[in-house]
């Protein structure tokens, strides 16, 4: 399982341009599990948005946001609300997050942190790939995580060693802000290229403390131990 | 004069890399140095190139400024954490090292430890922020410094970089976050060259343009298998293997590096050679920046070269004094980043949870 929550309301808000027109997804998988998924989090990133005067125009709630071609499908159900609207606010782990944005070509955006893989890895093989790092910036990124797809981890475009739109690191291995760049780049968002990420808290990529393993995040597999 | 005030007065500057012994030995480097310290403003010392382990950058720096010399500290956010690169800058600057140039770094598996942990805690960019907090006084946790350094800090690209535009605003980011010089990967494209620095024109910081003058066409192969964003162009290496003897392999080498010159002079700020050029090749760079210097019509050897004594006044204005406080320092711009400022408010959904 992965263990994700859902970001602080100020975050989610700036990722949006005034007004903008959201389109709400939400996994009914691990995420729902930690009460970051589901309904609930529809209902409450629903009345985030509308209380700040951005309109919703659909929101669904799809079994397991890891797996593409479930997502693919579930959306093309919805496709006139999609297309509607001008971008998309993913509450899911960052596979989720990031498997919504290959299947579409519109900004992405993640309602929520990743923490850890709870002990359990995601259930679909895929693609995309979270490192669970605790405050995710897929927002910047046009939903391509730069912690998984760069090997240095990079958090501000390709390293000198990026050639031809291949990584310096191994012949062949694609360069992952090249990747980033160009899908910025088709969404019409290379401004969030600019944008200045300040250091990342590792803190939240280290060991979990035990007063958060017992919160409601955990409390299944603790529950399960402890019986 | 210093490095920073050449550059500010739109002199033409030559720094030449120099690498650290791999060893405890430092006697023929320093030898290097001083036989070269006449035809160069400054020492471009390496930090670990191509992730092969050395004696670390800022000792060969502070020797070379024991010399009397300038050197210029390349920093890399490959070895180090934000913890470990802050204590050694604050050391460098203690030593006397003011002038720090902020690269990523190679990945270690192209050196000789590839079983090492890659660090980048920090990218390239945000050490550039770290640098300027450590100039206004601050640490990066925004505690206060007794001290603060006034270091001079350059970024690098690659202007063969293909494509080229992510690479641009990556270049555009560090110059507002404070790079105040720019230094190229060596160049064996000049055209290349040309349309780089055409495009970062607005960015109106200083560039200093890389030059390694071949030896051979293996190495010129080696160099574009082995080191990280070098790409010598197939065509220069093929007129080079035609060359019979040596002395036609070196007419190709100079004619290629001055067919360089021409096209850099109007629109580098300076050059940055290998450590290897020795010192028949930093003779030429600094007669050709003599050449720079004079008035249109006095130099005999490159003519053409000449027509950029006036482009070069006019650009004297390109490195402007730094304004602090006008767009707020790095840290401030750090602090009041949305996902800085939530990072409280993330731990207190824990607690409350």
């Amino acid at each position: 399982m992965l263990v994700s929550t859902l970001k602080p309301k100020e975050e989610i808000l700036g990722y949006l341009r005034d007004g903008e027109r959201v389109f709400l997804v939400a996994c009914g998988g691990c995420a729902e599990v930690c009460e970051a998924g589901g309904e609930k989090a529809l209902e409450e990133l629903r009345s985030v948005l509308e209380a700040s005067g951005h309109p919703v125009v659909g929101g669904k709630v799809l079994p397991f946001l890891c797996n593409k071609a479930l997502v693919g499908i579930g959306l093309s159900r919805v496709s006139a609300k999609v297309e509607e609207a001008e971008a998309l606010l993913v509450a899911a782990c960052g596979v989720g997050v990031q498997t919504v944005a290959a299947v579409l070509e519109k900004p992405v955006f993640p309602a929520s942190n990743t923490l850890t893989y709870g002990a359990f890895q995601g259930v679909w093989p895929s693609e995309e790939r979270c490192a669970r790092c605790g405050e995710c910036i897929l927002a910047y990124t046009g939903g391509i995580c730069p912690l998984t797809v760069c090997p240095k981890g990079l958090l501000h475009g390709p390293c000198g060693g990026s050639y031809r739109g291949e990584c310096e690191v191994e012949r062949g291995r694609p360069c992952g802000w090249q990747r980033i760049y160009d899908r910025l780049e088709k969404i019409g968002r290379l401004d969030l290229f600019m944008r200045f990420k300040p250091p990342k808290d590792r803190q939240k990529e280290l060991d979990v403390p035990l007063s958060r393993r017992k919160s409601i995040f955990w409390a299944l597999e603790y529950i399960e131990e402890e019986e | 004069m210093k490095f920073r005030e050449r550059l500010a007065q739109g002199e033409f500057v030559i720094t030449c890399e120099a690498a650290p012994p791999k060893g405890a030995d430092t006697k023929e480097a320093l030898e290097n140095v001083r036989r070269l310290a006449s035809l160069v403003h400054a020492f471009n010392v390496t930090d670990l190139q191509s992730s092969l382990v050395r004696m670390s950058s800022w000792a060969l720096c502070a020797l070379i400024q024991r010399e009397g010399f300038e050197s210029i500290l390349q920093v890399t956010c490959r070895d180090r954490n934000r913890l470990a690169l802050q204590a050694d800058l604050l050391g460098a600057w203690a030593l006397g090292i003011e002038n720090v140039l902020a690269l990523t770094g190679d990945y270690p598996t192209l050196g000789d430890h590839p079983q090492a942990k890659p660090v980048f805690d920090l990218d390239s960019v945000q050490l550039i922020a770290l640098i300027q907090a450590l100039n206004s006084g601050k640490d990066l946790a925004g505690n206060e410094l007794s001290g603060k350094t006034d270091f001079f800090v350059g970024a690098v690209i690659n202007p063969a970089a293909d494509p080229l535009e992510p690479h641009l605003l990556r270049l555009r980011l560090k110059v507002e976050l404070g790079a105040r010089f720019v230094q190229t990967q060596a160049v064996f494209d000049p055209d290349a060259f040309v349309r780089f620095a055409q495009k970062a024109e607005p960015f109106r910081v200083p560039i200093l343009a890389g030059i390694i003058p071949l030896k051979s066409a293996k190495m010129a192969r080696f160099m574009n298998e082995n080191i990280a964003g070098i790409r010598v162009p197939e065509e220069l290496i093929r007129e080079m293997e035609g060359a019979k003897t040596a002395e036609d392999r070196k007419k190709e080498v100079w004619k290629s590096v001055r067919g360089s010159f021409e096209k850099f002079g109007p629109i580098a700020r300076g050059f940055t050679s290998c450590p290897w050029a020795g010192r028949s090749w930093s003779r030429r760079f600094w007669n050709w920046r003599d050449c720079l210097k004079r008035k249109e019509g006095a130099c005999r050897t490159i003519p053409r070269c000449l027509r950029i004594g006036r482009s070069l006044r006019r650009r004297k204005n390109a490195c402007p004094p730094q304004k602090s406080g006008q767009r707020g320092s790095a840290l401030e711009r750090m602090k009041s980043f949305p996902m800085a400022a939530s990072a409280n408010s993330i731990t207190s959904r824990f607690s409350s949870a």
